[in-house]
């Protein structure tokens, strides 16, 4: 497997460029294997994103993914950001987590029109409620459905089976 | 880059104002022929001018991330089969890549090599699909029946190497299940020699045919701009003129050894894309011969997996004869193997886009969260914007040059 080269310079320099403008808002920090992680405050999401499109030095100018999480023990749903930087070839991951009682968050769509299908399949699957998205509405399952399938409160087996212990066949 | 581009602009009004117009609404799908897939687009008709469509998903939606929730690492190769099905070896690559990548593990030069032959095969023979439907939708069947021959070629290789064709749940977490045999090897060659005569034959069909060009040429195009906040891809994107390659911004696998350049097009219309599709299927003839010269030069003929045998089934001698083994094979069978806790986001250059993979591991047995990210299904929303106030013919045309793979989109 080639080497996952991590340039620990630039991430040095988005870390120190986020604290800086948004200090108070970031909630942590991790290098993780692969690549930089910062967690950040829910209601700065949007401002922290089009900061990190249009500061000369960090330009993310793509948005990769964008997926929900859903953290059941800590009754928090999350939704994670991966962005990448063309011009620097650098790539980031933002997170942030939202109490599941309020699962509230701001649309990206107004800085990557991008942003529309993939919070309409988080909202689809794990209920996050993105504000001001254009057209938030169910786009993989029913329109008809209630729940959102992706919680885990949703196990994948029938769970009046009674004939398979999940400690042996998995969560 | 992306300022300036209004948020909504799916929803721009092209309803022309001047008198009040009558227009019908029709549903293109989900079972069209024309749409090459389970999907289905609702247009507002202005004669046979597109006013504005809508799409509808969902139809073949198997809740692939939801299942990837209950399966040890191994079993969710046979989900990656189901997304982009045009290239099925692609996507198993690229998951057991992602996992191997969480797993730390040190991959042997020829294992890389072994994957490029195949994914680059694959490439090709998602390529050639697209670029032969393209010739349908405008008329020339011709190229299709002449290429299919060559794409059964490339499943009969699959077939040498791991049995199946289709959904070819190639390889293993940790390299191949068996070694290439004598036949895969002589198929490939083969095919290395006989594909060009094939190729160059059906570009000359249809590359400078008049006919096609004045029915792709400025047919839905998409300023690279747009196509970048848009979150496109692959061939698409590079059909408008952005040089983003996994394979060279963050090369996997090996890739650096080789050489091999990006084909770009100008305007990103239909026929850019065509001609991206078709050059990137000479890159990848040329990546494949640079492999199997490759492998040619290394002393080592025999390794196909890693020898990490805590992931990788270990031979059958040592299973019956060594606890340890015994106990490996134990371990990968009931999918008990022990995975470290972190998340790691891996992409690959599949055949229509960035393929990737974000893998969260909480240390259990199968993904606490697994997301794919499919390059289908974020470059087809920006399709109301590519065929609005075109010809419903056109529309046709496009979407298929856009290689909206019904599975990939669904998931």
């Amino acid at each position: 497997m080639a080497e996952y080269l991590i340039d620990t310079g630039r991430n040095q320099l988005v870390a120190d460029r986020l604290t800086a403008q948004f200090g108070n808002k970031l909630t942590g920090q991790e290098l993780m294997a692969d690549m930089l992680c910062m967690v950040v405050d829910p209601e700065a999401v949007a401002e922290i994103m089009r900061f990190l499109r249009d500061d000369e030095s960090l330009q993310y100018n793509f948005l990769t993914t964008l997926c929900g999480m859903h953290y059941p023990e800590k009754e928090q749903l999350g939704v994670v950001y991966h962005l990448h930087s063309f011009k620097y070839n650098h790539r980031i991951r933002i997170k942030t987590v939202i109490p599941e009682s309020k699962p509230v968050i701001s649309t990206l769509t107004g800085i990557w029109p991008a942003a529309n299908w993939m919070e309409r399949e988080t909202y689809d699957f794990f209920g996050i409620r993105f504000e001001g998205h254009p057209n938030l509405k169910r786009i993989l399952n029913v329109d008809e459905m209630e729940d959102f399938p992706m919680r885990k409160e949703f196990p994948l087996e029938d769970q009046t089976r009674e004939d398979k212990d999940d400690s042996m066949f998995g969560r | 880059m992306t300022q300036g581009i209004k948020a909504n602009y799916w929803e721009k009004d092209l309803v022309r104002q001047e008198e009040p117009r009558e227009y019908i609404t029709l549903n293109v799908g989900p079972t069209h022929p024309a749409t090459h897939g389970v999907f289905q687009n609702v247009m507002l008709m202005d004669g046979e001018f597109i006013v504005e469509t809508e799409q509808t998903i969902g139809y073949i939606h198997r809740a692939f991330e939801k299942i990837a929730e209950r399966r040890p690492f191994y079993q969710i190769t046979p989900l990656t089969d189901r997304l982009n099905y045009c290239s099925s070896p692609l996507n198993n690559m690229g998951w057991h890549m992602t996992v191997e990548k969480l797993l730390g593990m040190e991959m042997p030069k020829r294992v890389d090599y072994l994957r490029i032959v195949v994914m680059e095969l694959s490439r090709i023979a998602d390529h050639l699909i697209c670029n032969s439907v393209i010739g349908v939708d405008s008329g020339a069947l011709t190229g299709f029946t002449y290429l299919f021959q060559e794409r059964e070629f490339i499943y009969e290789i699959y077939e040498e190497i791991c049995g199946s064709r289709l959904t070819t749940n190639m390889g293993r977490i940790g390299g191949f299940e068996r070694n290439f045999s004598e036949k895969a090897w002589e198929k490939i060659r083969c095919f290395l020699k006989n594909y060009p005569v094939r190729l160059k034959e059906f570009e000359r069909l249809l590359s400078r045919n008049r006919i096609f060009m004045d029915r792709t040429i400025n047919v839905g195009p998409f300023p690279a701009e747009k196509a970048l906040a848009c979150g496109f891809t692959g061939p698409n994107l590079r059909a408008c003129g952005v040089d983003y390659d996994v394979r060279v911004m963050n090369p996997y696998c090996s890739y650096e050894d080789f050489d091999f350049s990006i084909p770009v097009g100008q305007n990103g219309d239909t026929y850019d894309r065509f001609m991206v599709r078709q050059a990137e299927m000479w890159q990848s003839l040329h990546i494949i011969e640079q492999a199997l010269a490759k492998l040619d030069v290394l002393s080592d003929k025999t390794t196909f997996h890693s020898g990490d045998y805590r992931y990788v089934l270990p031979p059958k001698e040592k299973v019956y004869n060594n606890m340890e083994a015994l106990i490996w094979h134990f371990k990968i069978v009931m999918g008990e193997s022990d995975i470290p806790v972190g998340e790691v986001y891996h992409s690959i250059e599949a055949a229509n886009g960035e393929l990737g993979f974000y893998l969260v591991s909480d240390g259990g047995r199968t993904p606490a969260r697994l997301h794919f990210r499919r390059p289908c299904f974020i470059y087809y929303q920006a399709y109301p914007e590519m065929v609005a106030g075109n010809m419903l013919s056109d529309a046709v045309l496009t979407m298929s040059s856009m290689n909206i793979i019904a599975g990939e989109l669904d998931a």
